[in-house]
């Protein structure tokens, strides 16, 4: 009975007691110091690796030695005037526009089909779809390898778009998902009562309002594809290699600081892919 | 005229159930021939050669060699795991508490080591690890002389960790945001430690993202191949090291089968369950959880 009695008041009493301490508080709660010290440690963990990369690019030393040594653009020039790094580049450049193409096209068209099908099996392969996100890389280009080289696929174009595309599949998926999770299907209807066809209201309506997630999935899938190691390590042929697998080879093999303007080039490409979506962020959200 | 054109719309969503199981057919065509065929036929050559049975599988647990790598791979990526959490705990919340400018830097601070290119992180940790590079003035300057983590399971973790920070800070992230923080002040309030309001409210109330966080940088990293190969030693390599080297050098498909099947399966059950668990387990959380019959069928 006490308890009974006792529990309402003591509800009352925080009740009151707690605007009054969180006003009081509210000014005087600061983030305590070594949360930040713990914080820009972190910080600085996460972003050393990327930035190391560029002060080594111009290093004169011939080794991966750190500190770099003196400024010069030699690495620069090595890797624009030799012939394999600058197939390597092509090839990675090649395949990984290919991939964009082919994910954002068959990923586009089945986030439509996933955003209308609500039926368990669809859902069930949707999460099979997924998988490639999760799953091993390792596991993934193992399995690929074996079965490709009975298909004659190892070292090829061809091989390399295949397996890619697998890769970059559901990128795609969810960022079309997610711009299509703003559409508003009474749209559609609309158009078809003015007479469009399906595919003239795609066209028209569909594409235009999710093309921010169209974009950002063509995006992530290039990346996808032209970053992808695990799986090239195993399908690149001497005639046909991409450019991780060249960087992987001067660092294993040829011990060649060529890797270091690759590696700068690289985080410089893929960072000014990254912010083309920004760009794009504000016409489509006027629309 | 309107109402013709509503029916016919009507009509078409017959059609359209159909139409987009067409739309659905590329993308599953081509899943089926990349991934379906090849894993498929992993699993099938494991269990088919050289004749029916299970010794690829019993011959895993039967080699010390294997054993031992197992062993390491499961004690590294519970390591990593270890300090992903220990690290990503704090900054997450910092996250949390800190400004709009100051947690859009913490953002993208903690969005860099995705978009950083593997071979180039890879790269960098090979120079960072080196004879004569900072971690080694570091440690040399904490009164451990002349280390050289560059070629040691220490160094392949410090690396690892770094790159999985993120899938353990992001599902933290997610997680903190549906605390809500009055609790705590409500314990202050009736006479709790700090220590104590953090243990007993917001720690368990974080237990999803802890799990989610746990899970995913735990299965990630069993599946490391490329920054054990570099920065490592090949006396010290790791499951993927093992698949790969049976697969190219000894050929040994049936072998490489069923471990990859074994590895395969393990990390699909480990995230299969961290999703019931947790509800949000992987990166595709955002898209997942959107509740599939959301639209009206018409």
């Amino acid at each position: 009975m006490t308890s009974v009695q006792h529990s309402p008041a003591a509800t009352e009493e925080v009740a009151a007691f707690a605007p009054r301490r969180r006003r009081v508080r509210a000014g005087v709660e600061k983030i305590p110091v070594w949360l930040w010290v713990v914080g820009v440690i972190v910080g600085l963990y996460l972003v050393l690796p990327t930035l190391i990369v560029i002060p080594m690019s111009f290093s004169k030393s011939a080794t991966f030695a750190f500190p770099p040594q003196g400024f010069t653009w030699q690495l620069y020039e090595n890797f624009f005037t030799s012939s394999v790094w600058l197939q390597a580049l092509r090839n990675s450049v090649v395949v990984g526009v290919l991939v964009a193409v082919v994910a954002t096209a068959l990923g586009t068209a089945a986030a439509l089909a996933f955003d209308r099908l609500t039926g368990r099996v669809a859902g069930f392969i949707r999460t099979l779809m997924l998988i490639p996100l999760v799953a091993p890389g390792i596991v993934l280009a193992t399995a690929i390898y074996i079965t490709f080289l009975q298909w004659q696929l190892t070292g090829s174009l061809l091989g390399f778009v295949l397996a890619h595309t697998a890769l970059a599949l559901p990128y795609v998926i969810i960022s079309v998902t997610t711009s299509l999770a703003g559409f508003d299907p009474q749209l559609l209807r609309a158009a078809a009562s003015l007479g469009a066809s399906p595919v003239r209201s795609f066209l028209r309506i569909t594409a235009p309002l999710i093309s921010r997630g169209i974009l950002t999935g063509a995006i992530f899938a290039f990346v996808t594809s032209f970053d992808e190691v695990v799986i090239a390590l195993f399908l690149h042929s001497p005639t046909f290699q991409t450019l991780p697998v060249q960087m992987y080879n001067s660092v294993t093999a040829d011990i060649d600081p060529t890797i270091s303007a690759a590696s700068s080039l690289i985080v410089v490409i893929v960072t000014l892919l990254f912010l083309v979506p920004l760009i794009f962020r504000r016409p489509d959200r006027n629309r | 005229m309107a109402s013709w054109s509503a029916r016919r719309f009507e009509r078409h969503t017959l059609t359209r159930h159909t139409a987009n199981w067409l739309l659905l057919m590329p993308a599953l065509a081509l899943l089926v021939v990349v991934l379906g065929i090849p894993l498929i036929e992993n699993f099938y050559r494991s269990i088919s050669e050289p004749n029916w049975t299970i010794t690829n599988y019993t011959a895993i647990f039967d080699n010390s060699v294997t054993l031992l790598i197992l062993w390491r791979t499961l004690e590294a990526a519970l390591i990593v795991t270890a300090i992903a959490l220990v690290l990503g705990y704090p900054y997450a919340y910092l996250m949390t508490r800190a400004g709009a400018r100051s947690r859009a830097v913490l953002l993208a601070v903690v969005l860099i080591p995705f978009w950083t290119s593997a071979l180039a992180r890879n790269f960098a940790w090979i120079i960072l690890l080196g004879n004569g590079g900072p971690v080694q003035e570091l440690l040399n300057f904490f009164g451990f002389p002349n280390t050289v983590l560059y070629g040691t399971t220490a160094g392949v973790m410090l690396a690892m960790s770094q790159v999985m920070l993120p899938f353990m800070v992001l599902p933290l992230y997610a997680a903190f945001g549906g605390i809500d923080r009055r609790l705590l002040l409500a314990a202050r309030g009736l006479g709790s430690s700090p220590a104590a309001a953090f243990w007993k409210i917001y720690w368990p109330l974080s237990r999803r993202g802890v799990i989610s966080g746990i899970i995913l940088v735990f299965t990630l990293t069993c599946g490391f191949y490329v920054t054990p190969a570099l920065v490592g030693s090949p006396q010290d390599s790791l499951v993927s090291q093992l698949l790969a080297q049976e697969t190219t050098e000894l050929l040994n498909f049936a072998a490489a089968g069923a471990l990859g099947t074994f590895v395969l399966v393990v990390t699909l059950a480990l995230v299969a369950w961290a999703n019931r668990v947790a509800g949000t387990a992987s990166i595709a959380a955002p898209a997942t959880r959107r509740p599939v019959a959301r639209r009206d069928p018409a």
